[in-house]
């Protein structure tokens, strides 16, 4: 079926691992050659395909971290104890092995700088992958489109890009950061500490007189809870996009 | 898992359709055939199983395209769909 595919078509390509990075105790960047990768836009998905050995094949979605400007491909993968695909992608995988995948994936949960902003990113857990995508492609072209961030995880050491993105905002006063953390606190800290509420919103967010465009991703239960607080505060559902990522491995 | 938390996005079938249609799907525009909605798929409700997936109106819940995959094909109902507009120029 793939050999016939037309152009336009997605087809099942492979890419090779060449790099993993340890982010967090419980995920792991794969860094991925692809021959033939014709760009992806950031926001976007992939598609990953497992074949085990009796030809039984299951499928799964992952967020490109990397930005449209890098060359390689990046997925950011939570490792999900119950879980039938990530913990092979997490612990499994070897450098210089292959992966099956389908993508880009995806043009409506995308930004580019063209679209302006200001740019409200709402994120828990593993939700801030295609959001980072977002930020490195704003940083690549040195865009000052305003941008606020608000990131939502269990605890200190489960903040994934923790690193870059407390230098990408030191060095950017129009990119904000506002963490919360839900389980635990480190004890010098002085923020929130509690899921992401309405309240929380209401005092983070760009008020909906600015118009901001705001791409919310995370589990489904966070997703939700924030789109319905976002329109109810008053901002135009149309500029609130979402990508849930179902259930998660716990709550954040 | 309950059925709240399979909840995903149109995006979540931007995959299967893509590998279908030569068209980028998760920004055509779908006008419910129940309820006369209209929106773009990334904005309806996706449900992944192994059977398949239902992509649903985000107005009234019902069912705009489902496609299952078997060996060599694909089923495609769009009965739920009264009109599907798609961006020629990209």
């Amino acid at each position: 079926m793939e050999r016939t595919a037309l152009p336009g078509r997605l087809i099942w390509q492979l890419g090779r691992v060449v790099e993993l990075i340890d982010e967090t105790p419980r995920t792991k960047s794969l860094v991925l050659d692809v021959p033939g990768w014709l760009g992806h836009t950031a926001g976007q998905h992939v598609d990953v395909r497992l074949t085990a050995e009796d030809g039984y094949q299951t499928e799964r979605s992952y967020s490109i971290a990397s930005p449209p400007e890098a060359r390689q491909v990046v997925l950011t993968v939570e490792r999900l104890d119950d879980g039938e695909v990530s913990p092979y992608l997490t612990d499994g995988l070897q450098k210089g092995d292959q992966l099956e995948l389908r993508g880009p994936i995806g043009g409506y949960f995308t930004w580019q700088v063209a679209a302006g902003g200001p740019l409200l990113l709402i994120a828990g857990g593993s939700g801030i992958v295609p959001l980072m995508a977002m930020i490195r492609h704003r940083a690549a072209h040195s865009s000052t489109v305003p941008t606020h961030l608000l990131y939502s995880s269990r605890d200190f050491d489960d903040i994934i890009y923790r690193q870059e993105l407390a230098q990408l905002s030191a060095a950017d006063p129009t990119l904000t950061i506002t963490h919360t953390l839900t389980r635990a606190q480190p004890p010098s800290w002085t923020g929130y500490r509690r899921r992401i509420d309405r309240t929380m919103l209401a005092e983070v967010a760009w008020p909906p007189s600015e118009r901001p465009l705001a791409f919310v991703c995370g589990p489904t239960a966070l997703v939700e809870t924030v789109a319905a607080a976002l329109v109810d505060l008053g901002h135009d559902p149309l500029r609130v996009k979402t990508e849930r990522f179902g259930a998660s491995g716990g709550t954040v | 898992m309950t059925i709240d938390e399979q909840r995903l996005d149109g995006n979540a079938a931007g995959g299967i359709l893509g590998q279908i249609f030569a068209f980028e799907m998760t920004t055509a525009e779908v006008i419910c055939a129940h309820c006369d909605a209209v929106g773009p798929i990334g904005a309806a409700v996706v449900y992944a199983t192994a059977m398949g997936t239902i992509i649903r109106c985000a107005g009234c819940g019902e069912a705009l395209i489902r496609v299952a995959h078997g060996p060599q094909r694909f089923w495609v109902d769009f009965s739920g769909t009264r009109l599907l507009q798609l961006r020629a120029d990209q």
